[in-house]
């Protein structure tokens, strides 16, 4: 459909409003961030701002934690997509075909996703992963082994397996809706030719999940980038800098430091990254979204 | 023939058996966190860990009667209802333009929305902590209102683009014939048929500001902080309460939760912006 004049303007007079806000909402702080990245600026001593150049960059980019950060960062993305796609697409297969009780084991399973990124790291810090009174802790011990101290010698597996419990059930949910808009008959038809179930699984069933996959690997990505309550409220990105990602440690640049430049840089380098894994997921699945 | 039944509804067996597992495995931690916020102090730190014990309410009445716990709630309550009122108000008129009106440039805009999602927040925490400061409006409910409402828009215009765009243009369009201003044609006709779509992106917004907490840990200090920021404050070495720990984040997810039971099949849509039905 062709639009008229009118209409294109009465599109564009609806459309504005949201349109401008979010490119105040972008545009301004980010012009800011780069302003600040070229000073000296920090909280604590206001009068003393001057023009630096790239040394904040310089700064950020030679200080020990920055490299650590950006592997954490990494390695916290990664695994948790890893671990919530490959868990979410088993679950969801299991609990596929009807079962008594089915409803009530869904609603159990995306349960986590309604709970607060505080109190997910708090439960699990505190009730299941304490290496003393902890529920882990009595699990290994009545299994006979010695109870694992998580936080101090696994920290970056301890806020992966958080964060990963947090996030699985998005992945269940996305992909059981997509599993019930399968074709039943194909299936069917494949078990009668003598197809087992691993090749219903690996033939129709994951080549159906393909865009399911990729909406959850992108929408997980945004988030998962920004991971920073978890780590706040469990490790404070400690010990060291085991579990120091970016968000993190430009927090602790801007707001326990109060060395402006510093973290406007770092803010940067966090756009940067952001920006060049949502370059390669909008080319991915950006297309299949606006269509359809 | 009979033998193949038979194995048949073994393997169902097994698989209901394994799904329920699952499922309680995966649900445990939330379970554990109710289970603990009914004990003693004492009783939540045993070791065994107490499976069977006398439920007691002490720690929800100490919780209430230190009477900040409502004002953290009411925080919340007002945050994420003001942020999601705002954020309709913003995204529905949006929408509708998207999906009525469409341009050439309509694709990109919407792909554009969707990227300032990808904008992290610690790139801009410092400008925006900087203005706050000096409009005064740090520690404010307003700046949170006005945050959640920006950081959900990107996916309320997409979700509420996507119920938009399955309506019949023909209902519009009869009403256009019948003389129909736009608003009316928005108020009369598109409204109340997508009420259902409206709703569950309402709900989004108001779950994903209610579980905010990166802004409001690094925004708010006490005047404007919601639960969530409160539940972090347990986290320092004076927080070691357990139950009551629990009973407070128990108090804090309870709502979402029930909300989330309630619209788990709408939100599914919302959440891949219509890209999985």
């Amino acid at each position: 459909m062709r639009a008229s004049r009118p209409t294109s303007r009465t599109g564009r007079l609806m459309v504005s409003p949201a349109v401008l806000m979010l490119f105040v909402w972008m545009i301004v702080p980010l012009a800011m961030t780069v302003y600040f990245s070229t000073q000296y600026y920090n909280l604590l001593y206001p009068g003393k701002t001057s023009f630096v150049g790239l040394e904040n960059f310089a700064y950020f980019f030679t200080y020990p934690s920055f490299f650590t950060s950006v592997i954490n960062t990494l390695l916290l993305v990664g695994s948790v997509l890893a671990i919530t796609v490959v868990f979410g697409v088993l679950i969801s297969v299991l609990v596929d075909a009807p079962f008594p009780g089915q409803g009530i084991v869904r609603m159990l399973l995306i349960s986590p996703f309604f709970i607060m990124p505080t109190v997910s790291a708090l439960v699990w810090k505190n009730l299941l992963m304490n290496p003393v009174s902890g529920f882990f802790a009595w699990l290994s011990v009545s299994l006979g082994m010695t109870p694992v101290n998580w936080f101090s010698d696994w920290p970056l597996l301890s806020i992966i397996l958080i964060v990963a419990w947090e996030w699985l059930p998005f992945a269940i949910l996305i992909f059981i809706t997509s599993l019930q808009s399968m074709n039943q008959e194909q299936k069917d038809a494949a078990q009668m030719d003598g197809a087992n179930a691993f090749a219903v699984f690996r033939y129709l069933t994951l080549p159906h999940l393909a865009r399911p996959i990729a909406v959850v690997v992108m929408v997980e990505s945004i988030f998962l980038l920004n991971i920073f309550a978890e780590i706040f409220t469990t490790t404070s990105g400690g010990p060291g800098d085991a579990t120091t990602n970016l968000p993190f440690l430009i927090f602790t640049q801007a707001l326990l430091e109060f060395d402006v430049g510093a973290a406007s840089a770092g803010g940067l380098v966090a756009v940067v990254l952001a920006n060049i894994v949502a370059y390669f997921l909008i080319r991915l699945i950006g297309k299949s979204l606006t269509e359809a | 023939m009979s033998k193949l039944k038979q194995r048949r509804r073994t393997f169902d067996t097994l698989r209901a058996i394994a799904s329920w597992l699952v499922a309680l495995i995966v649900f445990f931690p939330i379970l554990w966190m109710v289970l603990t916020s009914f004990k003693t102090e004492l009783g939540a730190f045993a070791m065994p860990p107490e499976f069977f014990f006398k439920p007691t309410l002490e720690n929800y009445r100490e919780i209430m009667d230190r009477s900040d716990y409502m004002h953290f709630a009411w925080n919340s309550l007002l945050t994420s209802g003001g942020s999601t009122l705002l954020g309709m108000l913003v995204a529905v008129p949006a929408a509708y333009g998207f999906a009525f009106h469409p341009t050439l440039r309509t694709r990109g805009t919407l792909m554009w929305m969707l990227s300032t999602k990808m904008l992290p927040g610690v790139g801009v925490l410092v400008p925006i902590y900087l203005i706050a400061r000096n409009l005064g409006l740090l520690d404010s409910r307003i700046l949170l209102v006005v945050i959640f409402a920006l950081i959900n828009l990107p996916i309320m215009v997409w979700m509420i683009y996507t119920y938009f765009r399955d309506i019949p243009r023909d209902i519009l369009e009869a009403a256009r014939m019948d003389g129909a201003t736009t608003l009316q044609e928005i108020r009369r006709v598109l409204l109340p048929v997508s009420r259902g779509g409206l709703a569950s992106t309402a709900l989004l917004s108001l779950i994903l500001s209610w579980n905010e907490a990166f802004w409001s840990l690094n925004l708010t200090t006490t005047n404007a902080a919601p639960l969530s920021a409160l539940v972090a404050s347990f986290a320092s070495p004076e927080g070691l309460f357990w139950a009551k720990l629990s009973a407070v984040s128990t108090l804090a997810c309870a709502p979402i939760l029930v909300l989330g039971w309630g619209s788990q099949k709408q939100l599914v849509r919302g959440l891949t912006f219509g890209a999985v039905k």
